[in-house]
């Protein structure tokens, strides 16, 4: 272990920390892969959500947060994409439970969790904020009803607003 | 430190500064840990282990740099809680998981530990379900490369672990397997149609070396088999999407695979699912089917147990529930000897302003599922010299009372009545073959209702109150239950949670035992509460209460876990 620590002690500039988002591939809701290097939002604020359909706490943050991101796409120019960690068992449900929920996020299926691993995930729901540079500033994990408040807090910081 | 891993993580770290001195490197990583003080409690059925606390943590590193990464994770089981995992022991503390990975424009390599999937995963699939305790992470090499856009191209060889003391240890069998995979969409940069046809076809193939098996036949003599030494296996996948519209259908087959799950019979294996979903604005629709025989593909021919060692994933089409009662009391597993399954799903949301919608909308959810066995007809193994069981079809379900394993009919309603309130009310019908499923042989059937009602009241933007109150009526297994819960949440920070589970069984003063034996019926509370602070990437639980035996799945794969009473601390924590 001693070894270890001063191996990091000798990496010059070395961040402690994920400051940017991975490179992973992952399928979009049509089969196609994409990497999440090519993730931008225009230079405006990402939230990336990770989510499951059988994670009950996760759909209410997605519903909580869909009743106000209309509002708050037109503010600060903000695009959440939601990673479902649905693996092969109930992948095929994530397009119609969406559909079926009226929500208006972009989707990404990460089914073998490498996403969910490159960014350090223990449990969902866990949200990262992503700002127009590529950072990630702000994650929290867990959801109770009013995170989206500070959430938002967080978005319009990143935004300037 | 062994030396090897020391000279492992001083390259991982130190070499990629040199090369690449102008990318920032970054180490990140995550912890979890759960602990559980145990109390004794004969009523429940609870007994402590014999250090009185159980604990799993996991610690996770990574470091990257530019294109180059490198990973372990430390694991301790000191001692592992009751119960996990769901395979082979865990103990110690060690190396769990450690790789190196590189990615060079199209070309990516990692080396050590790594998880991969094929297609869906009827053939190959490496996984881990940390909570379950299921972890059939490869060890060795992969490469996927990505010759032109739109073709992809997988290749893997390793072996899997299979417990852990003082650190992973390995199952002897070695697997090694390629998929190819064709997008057509993306092969024509200028492509303009709406939809995309994706075909797929993967091949793997184990081996173990020959051993010497000797089996009992009916007649009571005894013979040694020649086994195979390597199995190999084909898939075959075709995925058709449009704007509204998926199509996915996944083919499989094995070649005689003696182990001892199909007590060594020389039968191919056969899989094929299909899936179909359609879905738009406020609707969606999904349709499943598939059929499974002889699929057990475990990379030791007599693995210790069927969590351990899997090649490959037999999804179960059955919905996972999110509510205690119906996830971990009657919850399906695939049966991958033999199994025909069929799956509905229905989504709306009525709109705002509708009759039904009325101000906020109203969503309702309808979900059907059932699982047969499949109808075999015996071969006589004493007369039969290819030994090859039994002669079935795929989807010739076994359509009689024995061949029913399970369904589940249930539907959701869910809405918004005022600003401040949220209600969502289920029913749900299970018919649940105990005897299969969780191998409690000669039990019977057990008919369940389930009904559940969940409301979400928000005082304020931080303060809210979430209670579910459910209740399962049956007359046979444990017979009735009722749970209560109640959730208060501070956000972003603080939550405050009670539970109680009451097995009441029945109301009158007998309850004829699995519809056989009259037993004066014991009536039991389980009550927990619970604490929790949440801060960023960080989280902190105590729990203090009683935990009901049951079953705790994920993804379709279930373990049993005991009774307890005690004091639970988890911390997660994201850096």
């Amino acid at each position: 272990m001693r070894t270890l620590l001063l191996a990091i002690a000798l990496v010059p500039a070395l961040s402690i920390a994920q400051s940017r988002l991975p490179s992973v591939t992952l399928q979009t809701m049509d089969g196609k892969k994409v990497d999440t290097k090519t993730w931008s939002n225009g230079g405006n604020p990402m939230i990336i959500n990770f989510w499951a359909t059988w994670c009950a706490p996760c759909k209410r943050e997605l519903t909580a947060i869909s009743e106000k991101y209309a509002a708050w796409q037109k503010e600060t120019g903000v695009k959440l994409i939601a990673v479902s960690i649905d693996d092969a068992r109930s992948m095929a449900r994530v397009a119609p439970y969406v559909n079926g929920q009226d929500w208006d996020y972009e989707f990404v299926l990460d089914p073998n969790g490498d996403l969910k691993r490159a960014l350090n995930v223990n449990n969902i729901p866990h949200t990262f904020l992503v700002n127009g540079k590529g950072e990630i500033v702000y994650q929290h994990n867990n959801y109770e009803p009013g995170d989206e408040n500070e959430l938002y807090q967080k978005v319009k910081e990143a935004a300037g607003k | 430190m062994r030396p090897s891993l020391r000279s492992f993580l001083v390259a991982a770290l130190l070499l990629p500064t040199l090369a690449y001195s102008q990318v920032t490197p970054e180490v990140h990583g995550n912890f979890s840990a759960d602990g559980q003080y145990y109390n004794d409690d004969p009523d429940i059925g609870a007994v402590p282990p014999p250090q009185q606390f159980g604990a799993n943590a996991w610690g996770n590193v990574i470091f990257s740099m530019g294109n180059f990464q490198a990973g372990l994770r430390l694991e301790s089981y000191e001692p592992a809680l009751l119960g996990y995992p769901a395979g082979q022991p865990y103990k110690g503390t060690g190396i769990g998981y450690r790789f190196i990975s590189y990615k060079l424009a199209d070309l990516e390599v990692t080396a050590g530990n790594f998880y991969e999937q094929f297609g869906q995963g009827l053939i190959l699939r490496s996984y881990e379900e940390r909570y379950l305790g299921v972890d059939n992470a490869m060890d060795g090499v992969r490469v996927k490369y990505k010759p032109v856009q739109g073709v992809y191209l997988k290749g893997v060889i390793g072996r899997q672990r299979l417990g852990f003391d003082d650190g992973a240890k390995k199952g002897e069998g070695l697997v090694r397997g390629m998929d190819a995979e064709v997008s057509i969409s993306e092969l024509d940069s200028a492509w303009t149609r709406s939809w995309n046809l994706i075909v797929g076809g993967s091949f793997v193939s184990k081996y173990q070396a020959s051993q010497t098996q000797i089996v009992t036949l009916p007649n009571d003599s005894s013979y040694s088999l020649i086994l195979p030494e390597n199995v190999g296996a084909w898939s075959g996948r075709i995925n058709f999407t449009s704007p509204h519209w998926n199509l996915y259908s996944e083919y499989a087959y094995k070649i005689n695979d003696p182990n001892s799950k199909n007590n060594y019979i020389y039968k191919a294996g056969q899989g094929l699912l299909v899936n179909a979903t359609y879905s738009t604005k406020g609707l969606g629709v999904s349709v499943g089917a598939h059929s499974y025989d002889n699929m057990f593909f475990q990379s030791q021919r007599n693995a210790p147990t069927p969590f351990d060692l899997n090649i490959n994933y037999l999804v179960p089409l059955t919905k996972q529930h999110t509510y205690n009662l119906p996830a971990t009391l009657y919850p399906y597993a695939t049966q991958p000897n033999g199994e025909v399954s069929y799956q509905a799903e229905v989504f709306y949301k009525f709109k705002k302003g509708s009759f039904l919608g009325g101000k906020y909308g109203t969503k309702i959810a309808l979900n059907g599922c059932t699982a047969m066995g499949l109808d075999s007809t015996a071969i006589d193994l004493s007369t039969d010299s290819t030994r090859t069981g039994y002669r079935s079809s795929l989807f010739a379900a076994d359509m009689s009372m024995e061949g029913k394993y399970f369904t589940d009919l249930n539907v959701e309603l869910r809405k918004r009545i005022s600003e401040h309130w949220e209600l969502a009310l289920s029913y749900l019908y299970l018919e649940y073959d105990i005897d299969v499923i969780q191998g409690k042989p000669g039990k019977p059937l057990v008919y369940a209702d389930i009904v559940i009602l969940e409301g979400l009241h928000s005082f304020n933007d931080r303060t809210s109150l979430r209670f579910e109150l459910q209740h399962l009526n049956t007359k046979q297994d444990q017979g009735n239950w009722a749970t209560a819960v109640a959730e208060l949440t501070f956000s972003p920070h603080w939550f405050l949670a009670a539970q109680d589970q009451y097995n009441y069984v029945t109301f009158s003063d007998s309850f004829l035992q699995d519809g056989k034996t009259p037993v004066a019926p014991q009536r039991l509370h389980y009550p927990i509460g619970s604490v929790g602070y949440i801060r960023g990437g960080n989280r902190f639980q105590v729990n203090y209460g009683r935990q009901r035996a049951g079953i705790f799945c994920v993804g379709g794969v279930c373990r049993q876990v005991p009774a307890a009473n005690g004091l639970t601390v988890s911390i997660t924590s994201t850096f």
